[in-house]
């Protein structure tokens, strides 16, 4: 039988998802326990243990000088700078994207300028930033609504320009008008479709939230990994890199059965 | 009196002449066919009537008014495809068009507003026979049960002209003859003026009152786009369905509106 004809049924299924997960554990804790039996004071590839205890340090125990839970502290403050920025982005994005994608004499100006614009790397205009907005959250928060405002605003115009014109039509002749057939047609149609693009440009945002906090910050968790590594901390940083890791996933799935619950009839949501 | 007329209309993109000295009269509740080749200009000239397109030359007026220049409440339409929208059920789909007139703000109605419009529609949909699935979304309908949604979508406006471009040219033939008698039975209903471009002549001929076929009548074979097309027949059809018509009509007012309603 053709390799393109055979499907694994649902228990080979399962055992195929966790093999390369579990080929890379085994691979990483085989390399460590090598490592750690001829140097006990290695650094590099820390075990389970050493893994454990760095994070009882830092989630369970006070710190010593603030008081604080740094985990914690540091996902809170860095899930705070990324829920602000996606949420101003988005909003900033389905604005621009409509308009331009909806109406030609918005488009005319707006597009060309989104398009030149997405182009600018934003960790090149970081230091203007910093310069700009201080080195408060402000700054933070504007290096993730740069970074990924233009990309949204130009996939959701065009989507916007994809939805058929006979729709537009369509609602003109029961009596809509340039605002509302925005707010009724265009506007539902695209937001399943926001979600999705979110759940794309999840990955660039942290990597902007994760950047602008190991510049210039005093917690998160782009801060902490950045100020261990001056330890060569790895027994620190692995489990950072797996919980920021973890956060990300939860978030793609989450917006994932958000656009399947709320918007029934999309049916790009199975994607 | 004429109701639509038509005065010597040309429709041209750059060289390309599409229509060229259009001139017609149409009386109010006429039911027109309208049929041709492929590219002879049928669903241009839907476009005009519907104020998608502006004519080059010429001007089209209706009820003695120049026609609006963008589509608006007075005509409704029913395309082939895309005629309703994939985001709200049918129920929506069709109290839409009650919505948004009546809250330029918004664009929806809230408490017992709402409650009537839905009912509203609720009463058309169950007309045209969808009272069953009022709480559907369109990609759950078959195609025919899509172009009763966007039927009753359109009339729920009570427009004086309804639009039809092919609108079952993608339907079973079974199907279709469903459709035709839904059609006709709105149409007696109501006082709609129709027009219908459709690619299936036996479907022209039956349906209409009227029959106008468009064709190009001069060619020049080195210059494909420099003519255009023209209404080379126009056929009277149907003439008991004509005259039963003009009777209820000729009717005193509250006879003719129990007799519609029976």
């Amino acid at each position: 039988m053709r390799l393109i004809n055979r499907y694994p049924d649902r228990p080979s299924r399962l055992l195929l998802v966790i093999l390369p997960f579990a080929l890379v554990l085994f691979a990483y804790f085989m390399g460590s326990a090598e490592r750690l039996t001829e140097n006990p004071n290695d650094k590099l590839l820390p075990s389970a243990g050493q893994m454990i205890d760095a994070v009882k340090r830092l989630a369970v125990t006070a710190d010593a000088r603030s008081g604080d839970y740094l985990l914690w502290q540091d996902t809170a403050s860095s899930l705070r700078r990324l829920a602000i920025g996606l949420g101003i982005s988005a909003l900033a994005g389905l604005c621009l994207g409509i308009a331009a994608g909806t109406l030609p004499l918005f488009g005319a100006p707006l597009s060309p300028l989104l398009t030149v614009v997405s182009m600018v790397p934003p960790l090149a205009i970081l230091p203007i930033l910093f310069i700009v907005f201080g080195l408060g959250e402000l700054s933070k928060v504007m290096l993730i609504v740069i970074g990924i405002t233009p990309c949204l605003a130009r996939d959701l115009e065009q989507r916007a320009r994809e939805i058929p014109s006979e729709l537009l039509i369509k609602a003109q002749t029961l009596g809509a008008s340039t605002w509302t057939l925005m707010l009724r047609v265009v506007l539902p149609q695209l937001l399943p479709r926001l979600l999705i693009s979110l759940r794309l440009m999840l990955g660039s945002a942290w990597l902007f939230l994760i950047a602008a906090e190991a510049i210039a910050s005093t917690d998160g968790l782009g801060y902490r990994i950045f100020l261990v590594r001056r330890y060569l901390a790895m027994d620190v940083i692995l489990p950072y890199v797996v919980w920021i890791t973890l956060l990300a996933w939860l978030m793609d799935w989450g917006l994932k059965r958000l656009t399947l619950r709320a918007f029934p009839w999309y049916e790009g949501a199975r994607a | 009196m004429s109701f639509i007329t038509v005065n010597n209309v040309w429709q041209q993109y750059d060289d390309q002449v599409v229509l060229e000295r259009l001139n017609l009269n149409v009386a109010e509740g006429e039911f027109c066919t309208l049929v041709g080749a492929s590219g002879c200009g049928k669903s241009t000239f839907l476009r005009l009537l519907l104020g998608q397109e502006r004519a080059s030359r010429g001007q089209i007026l209706l009820d003695g008014e120049p026609l609006a220049g963008e589509p608006d409440a007075s005509r409704g339409v029913v395309f082939q495809r895309y005629s309703v929208f994939p985001h709200l059920t049918v129920l929506d789909n069709v109290a839409l068009g009650l919505e948004l007139p009546r809250s330029p703000l918004l664009g929806r109605l809230f408490g017992s507003a709402k409650r009537q419009a839905r009912d509203e529609a609720a009463q058309l949909l169950d007309k045209v026979g969808l009272g069953h699935a009022l709480d559907k979304y369109p990609a759950q309908l078959s195609g025919g049960m899509q172009q009763r949604l966007a039927i009753a979508q359109a009339l729920i406006m009570k427009p004086r002209v309804l639009l039809l471009d092919e609108p079952f040219g993608a339907l079973d033939p079974g199907i279709r003859k469903d459709m035709h008698a839904l059609l006709l039975a709105l149409w007696r209903e109501t006082q709609l003026t129709v027009f219908m471009v459709t690619h299936d002549l036996s479907e022209g001929f039956s349906l209409g009152t009227r029959l106008l076929v468009f064709d190009k009548v001069r060619v020049d074979p080195h210059a494909p786009g420099a003519y255009g097309a023209r209404i080379t027949y126009d056929i009277p059809l149907n003439s008991d369905r004509r005259t039963a018509r003009a009777a209820v009509d000729a009717l005193p007012a509250e006879l003719a509106g129990t007799l519609r309603i029976a």
